[in-house]
């Protein structure tokens, strides 16, 4: 059996039903993971104590009354953007210094009711903007792959530090949330599954909003049955939040091994790019192959607004954070600095608060907001976004999942790109359409390059049909047999 | 198009971020860059196609108009930032609006 800290959800559930370990040792493993795994820079709180309390509640709880279900007493990571109560909440930023929300977010509540452990808040970038995680105040995640250059490199962004714990062993899976590819992209860095459910599918209700019609929850994890069952406890339908979907949630493992013989996979060509390298386009090459090995019908399609998609988000997700970060201006909670006047107050606080980046994006969609410029920009943007989404609802009629890269590169080097945010953004350009149409994807570990770093590949399926893109992601992972191990800090070799 | 110096203070006070006049030229040309890639949307043709308002494909939920959640006065201050407004009413204290 592998190390406490190295065992999947599905198996950390089993020892703890057939009694092999209590959560309390199973916990108590991962707190030394995270201690060891410091130099990651994975996490901005640890909450060990919170953490024992749970898992000795969960263990009383299973010999009186039995378990909950599969995540009673499972040690996971929350990505700092959760409001959790009584728990310091950042979102990697400067302006929310000492911030302790009085309340717990729909998803957190959700994992604590199903008997889930919180080990701490992970690390991330700033109001989730960014593809590196090098944008945090709490400065950057090291990824524990290292490739043969020996370098530090990024766990990718914005839920990195959520990556990070999972592929080191600090975390027996943990939550993120996914704007543009914010969970896929730090997936693929770090070699570990990351999905993306459905627009609606979990409440954002006490999530920290970025781009709110982009913005949602789900889970990074080490297989993509430990996926399913993390989504299974965080979705729901939530009054509380009016985009929320009155769906019900369905058991996403039921189906999960039934193969993809027959299954409809489209491969769209839009999604070569220049300069993207031999080993992605061969890799994406091998996952074709993969799918019809195990019968399933691969055919090219086409998006033909692909390319489109990264200059509209990045008109319509600034805009929306424009709009949601007005909110922080110094008067309720978080930083203040002080001002003669009101206005002073406020420019000084948002001046010293916000990072490059965030102050980068909100003044990016306060321009294409402001009088004169609305329609050209923003409106233009929207129209756009339409067309991708009837993209993807064309094309959804001829096949049941879409396969593509999840990222155009491997991890790269910390400092890397920062002062080029367009070379940044590409990070995304695989991601952010699905992202725009609201679709659930997820990104799946599937081989090393030259270097020895992961890469991943991406299924996208239908609006609340990820039980196909479960089964199609489970067939990859069978065929892709991905074992490969970090030299990591905390777990691995 | 490309944004100048005045237009990023405009936007830069309308945003309430305070930006030093050293930094207005850099801004200027990072903020003009950023925009004049996204002008590549102007290729598509749109004339027929109607603005995206909703991601989802749910009908916005109704409820009865009734407050459900409240009196929660020491929750909503206990972050407030320094001066502590506690024990002086129940307010947040701001710099002077009002002459």
């Amino acid at each position: 059996m592998s190390a406490l800290n190295e065992l999947t959800i599905a198996d950390a559930a089993d020892g703890l039903c057939k009694g092999d370990f209590s959560s309390e040792e199973l916990t108590g493993a991962l707190i030394g993971a995270v201690e060891k795994g410091r130099a990651l820079n994975a996490f901005i709180t640890e909450t060990p104590e919170i953490a024992l309390d749970r898992a000795k509640e969960s263990d009383k709880r299973r010999k009186k009354d039995g378990a909950l279900g599969p995540m009673d007493g499972i040690p996971v990571a929350v990505k700092d953007l959760f409001c959790t109560e009584g728990v310091l909440t950042t979102a990697g930023s400067h302006m929310l210094d000492g911030f302790t929300p009085p309340y717990e977010s729909t998803v957190t509540a959700n994992l604590q009711a199903a008997g889930a452990v919180m080990l701490g808040k992970t690390n991330m970038d700033e109001y989730a903007m960014g593809s590196s995680n090098m944008t945090s105040f709490y400065g950057p995640v090291i990824n524990p792959w290292k490739g043969k250059q020996k370098k530090d490199l990024v766990p990718g962004g914005s839920s990195g530090g959520s990556a990070a714990a999972v592929a080191a062993g600090l975390a027996t899976g943990a939550i993120g949330t996914d704007t543009g590819g914010s969970i896929r992209q730090p997936a693929s860095f770090s070699g570990i599954v990351g999905m993306k459910p459905t627009y609606g599918r979990c409440s954002r209700w006490g999530m920290v909003a970025f781009a709110s019609s982009l913005d949602q929850a789900g889970p990074l994890t080490r297989t993509v049955g430990d996926a399913a069952i993390m989504l299974g406890v965080m979705a729901g339908h939530d009054p509380k939040d009016s985009t929320s979907a009155p769906v019900d949630v369905p058991d996403f493992s039921s189906n999960l091994k039934d193969g993809v013989k027959g299954l409809k996979v489209g491969i769209p060509k839009e999604y070569t790019v220049d300069g993207m390298p031999a080993e992605i386009q061969a890799l994406w090459d091998q996952g074709r192959d993969w799918l019809t090995g195990q019968g399933a019908e691969c055919r090219e399609v086409a998006l033909p607004h692909t390319k489109y998609a990264l200059p509209a988000y990045y008109i319509v997700a600034p805009a929306e954070a424009s709009s949601n970060l007005a909110r922080y201006d110094g008067v309720r909670y978080g930083l203040r600095v002080a001002g003669e006047t009101l206005d002073d107050m406020y420019e000084a606080t948002r001046g010293e608060g916000f990072g490059a980046e965030v102050r980068r994006r909100v003044l990016i969609g306060t321009y294409v907001l402001s009088a004169g410029y609305y329609d050209a920009y923003y409106l233009k943007a929207q129209k756009v976004r339409t067309l991708i989404a009837d993209d993807f609802r064309k094309v959804f009629e001829d096949v049941d999942v879409l396969l593509t890269p999840t990222a155009p590169s491997a991890a790269f080097a910390v400092g890397d790109k920062m002062d080029d945010p367009l070379a940044m953004y590409l990070n995304d350009v695989f991601t952010v359409p699905a992202s725009l149409a609201g679709l659930p994807a997820i990104s799946v570990p599937a081989g090393l390059d030259a270097d020895g770093l992961p890469l991943g590949l991406h299924l996208i399926a239908r609006p609340f049909d990820e039980e196909t893109l479960f089964r199609a992601a489970n067939a990859l992972e069978d065929a892709a047999g991905f074992d490969a191990r970090p030299e990591g800090i905390g777990g691995g070799k | 198009m490309s944004l100048d110096k005045d237009t990023v203070r405009k936007i830069a006070f309308l945003a309430r971020i305070r930006v030093s006049d050293d930094a207005l030229d850099g801004l200027a040309a990072e903020l003009s860059n950023i925009i004049g890639w996204v002008e590549q949307l102007n290729e598509v043709e749109t004339e027929s196609t109607a603005p995206m308002t909703s991601v989802a494909d749910i009908r916005l939920p109704r409820r009865e108009d009734k407050v459900s959640d409240g009196d929660k006065a020491a929750e909503v201050l206990a972050n407030a930032p320094e001066p502590k407004s506690e024990g002086r009413g129940g307010y947040f204290l701001v710099p002077k609006v009002v002459e």
